[in-house]
């Protein structure tokens, strides 16, 4: 199963190197518009990976947007130094000494600076240039920096730090030029220019080291905008701010669901009708069988999520490039810490309303480590798009419509509602037990820097969409398509034989997966559920809504069209406190293999996603087996 | 001498320590909050914590916990009242 699940590896330049130059390294403060130079330098032409046993986030790719292809530009995380406290430092730290597995050691180094706050991000500057390495210092935003009355000396700053200085605007795409002149310059150069720089013991030497040098320079900073000052008295006003806050959450909601369901109903009625053009392609039998049952269907029911996605991302998108995203995480953070996390947690979990896997990606917001991982670990808790189907099928199967309050509000929906606050419950009570027992971390503060407020670009909007459909569908794709063959295998084995000496496939009850669902029964008969439910939870583990397609099959009976037939069917084979209990599990299990490969990458350890996965069933079965003795306690 | 949260919206501080781990002071340091450093409160989150308080230049948020350990002292006349950089208040001194 290894061998479809793996990620491809980094492709090398193609043209060899010319000179001793291969490697180039990105390095700058957070918010120094690092990672949107990154993409101008690199265009489309990068990879996404994790650094070798961490969990710090590695992009590479080569310097085609400034016509060097034989050049490997990695981007590094964003720092505010090279004090080894944070992860993030110490990976910097490896990869410019060149004592990172897998990753070359650097030729020369890119340090980006935003020039608006030049004196403190100047900090980075002397553990950089002090390394030796031949190094670019490039000034960022350097079109505000005239706009706005600012001052800056590149010639006598240049002098001061012993390496070329150039001003940039990343964002316009101004100043590039000086990048491939450094480079070829140091292709030609044999040694680096030996520095000689202050050793800074700690942060305030730094700090006082920096605010020197900008005087002598003669640094003038731009003043401050007054516009982001005057948006915030509305954004963040007492009043006002909560109430823009929650449009902003609902229009999320209105988003995801009213625009992106239809969209991804309409893509999925794509997908079936190209799989029914390769039915009429492929000869019928077991290949048919293998490639559409199995291969085709497992990738439709990943990619037919694509379109809500991207409109998710889309959205995130905007909210972070504006500024936005840290005023939600500011107003977030007094409900966020009574469960112990913190502000920054709450796109995240808002996201997962839609799905998870993008939620666990958009927890990269949030610097600290165990406040990540406490994310990470209770989002799928949240109630998922996927979840809808099989709840809205054992609803309408099991829940009579009755109504209450005058019509007002129905049976239904209150269970429905009740469900989505069951995920939120448990979401919440598992933070709180993470974050006051293993993941406490109480040295870690809340330190949320607000960006001025900027127009989103629709480069950096699309470059984002295009980077976070490509993780997803690698990441999902490849173990959805490995477990879906899995599956076809498991209910297509063993090969009868019938009369005529014609192999066929087994009966479901015969088949591997039939067996498995007999031999489960004993655990899950407790919650109400008999084998074939079992056979329907076996298959949900790929993804949750594979219940409906599965147990449709089982009944003989298409989901789509004939529901009322599996819904009846489905009396046969439950009570009342079954499908309750059926509900309930749904809420908590975490069956979801697209979220475990996600939280694996992210996590980069396949503890975590085992933890979580067993975690969350006991607390299904649990769940379950009280709502079921309950039901049958009070309804008969 | 009082502390960072003690300081209503409005109010400037001169920063004079931090009483916090090695490692949370050192990130502090690096967004701005170094002694002698001059710290604005700019304003409060909705629900009153925490507090976004301007330094250097930029806005940053804290908690009132966080905010509590950091030791202040009043503008005195022979800090400047723009740019408050370390060494010019040394020579003043």
């Amino acid at each position: 199963m290894n061998a479809c699940c793996e990620t491809p590896a980094f492709e090398p330049p193609i043209n060899p190197p010319s000179g001793e130059l291969r490697t180039v390294v990105l390095i700058g403060p957070p918010n120094s518009g690092k990672s949107t130079l990154f993409n101008r330098l690199t265009g489309l032409r990068q990879k996404v990976a994790n650094f070798p046993g961490v969990t710090v986030e590695q992009r590479m790719g080569v310097m085609a947007g400034v016509g060097r292809e034989d050049l490997t530009l990695i981007d590094l995380p964003g720092i505010y130094s090279l004090d080894p406290f944070s992860e993030d430092a110490r990976v910097s730290i490896d990869v410019l000494r060149g004592k990172m597995v897998g990753t070359p050691k650097p030729d020369a180094v890119l340090l980006v600076m935003d020039s608006l706050h030049l004196t403190r991000q100047l900090m980075l500057a002397a553990p950089v240039l002090a390394l030796g390495l031949p190094t670019l210092v490039l000034l960022n935003m350097s079109d505000l920096m005239e706009a706005r009355g600012g001052h800056i000396d590149p010639l006598k700053l240049a002098r001061e730090l012993g390496a070329p200085v150039a001003q940039i605007s990343a964002v316009k795409g101004t100043g590039l030029d000086a990048i491939p002149l450094f480079l070829h310059q140091q292709s030609e150069r044999q040694a680096a220019k030996p520095l000689t720089l202050p050793v800074l013991g700690n942060a305030a030497s730094a700090h006082t080291w920096a605010a020197q040098l900008s005087r002598r320079t003669g640094y003038r900073a731009p003043l401050s905008v007054e516009g982001t000052r005057r948006i915030d008295n509305v954004l963040l006003h007492r009043f006002w701010g909560p109430l823009l806050f929650l449009v902003v959450v609902i229009g999320v909601f209105e988003v995801v669901f009213s625009i992106g369901q239809p969209l991804s109903n309409g893509f999925g009625d794509i997908l079936a009708r190209i799989g029914t053009l390769m039915k009429l392609l492929i000869p019928a039998g077991w290949l048919q069988s293998l490639l559409l049952d199995g291969a085709w269907k497992g990738i439709s029911s990943v990619l037919v999520f694509l379109p809500q996605i991207l409109l998710l991302f889309l959205f995130i998108g905007i909210l972070e490039d504006s500024g936005y995203l840290s005023r939600a995480a500011l107003i977030a953070d007094r409900v966020m810490r009574s469960t112990g996390l913190n502000g920054k947690a709450f796109i995240p979990l808002l996201s997962a309303y839609a799905c998870a896997v993008p939620a666990i990606m958009a927890t990269r917001t949030i610097e600290n480590k165990r406040d990540r991982l406490a994310t990470i670990l209770v989002t799928p808790f949240m109630t998922c798009s996927a979840r809808l189907p099989v709840y809205m099928l054992l609803i309408a199967a099991f829940i009579p419509n009755i109504t209450y309050a005058h019509g007002f509000i129905g049976l239904q929906t209150l269970t429905m509602l009740g469900l989505y606050l069951a995920g939120f419950v448990g979401a919440m009570t598992t933070a709180w037990l993470l974050k006051s027992s293993i993941l406490k971390s109480n040295d870690a503060p809340f330190i949320l820097e607000l960006p001025q407020y900027r127009m989103p670009t629709l480069r950096s909007l699309g470059l984002r969409l295009i980077d976070r459909g490509r993780v997803f569908l690698r990441q999902a794709g490849t173990i959805i398509l490995c477990v879906t063959l899995a599956l076809w295998v498991l209910a297509h084995l063993p090969v009868m034989h019938i009369a005529g000496g014609q192999a066929s496939a087994p009966e479901l009850a015969e088949s591997l997966i039939g067996r498995l669902g007999h031999f489960i029964e004993p655990a899950i008969a407790p919650l109400g559920f008999n084998w074939k439910i079992g056979i329907g939870l076996l298959s949900s583990v790929l993804a949750r809504e594979v219940m409906v397609s599965t147990m449709g099959t089982l009944y003989g009976a298409d989901p789509g069209t004939q529901a009322l037939s599996l819904q009846t069917a489905l009396h046969h084979d439950m009570t009342i406190g079954g499908a309750l209990a059926l509900m309930i599990f749904f809420a908590f299990a975490m069956q979801c293999t697209s979220t475990m490969a996600v939280v694996k990458r992210e996590t980069n350890s396949w503890k975590w996603p085992a933890v979580q996965f067993l975690y969350m069933l006991a607390l299904a079965w649990i769940a379950a087996f009280a709502v079921n003795h309950l039901a049958i306690a009070f309804l008969g | 001498m009082s502390v960072l949260s003690d300081l209503n919206v409005g109010d400037s501080g001169v920063l004079v320590s931090l009483d916090l781990p090695e490692s949370v002071q050192n990130h502090l340091m690096h967004m701005g909050f170094v002694p002698d450093a001059l710290v604005t409160v700019l304003l409060r989150a909705p629900a009153g914590d925490p507090t976004v308080y301007g330094v250097d230049g930029m806005e940053i948020a804290l908690r009132h916990e966080t905010a509590a350990a950091i030791r202040m002292r009043a503008v005195t006349a022979e800090d400047t009242e723009d740019i408050v950089v370390p060494d010019m208040i040394e020579a003043a001194r």
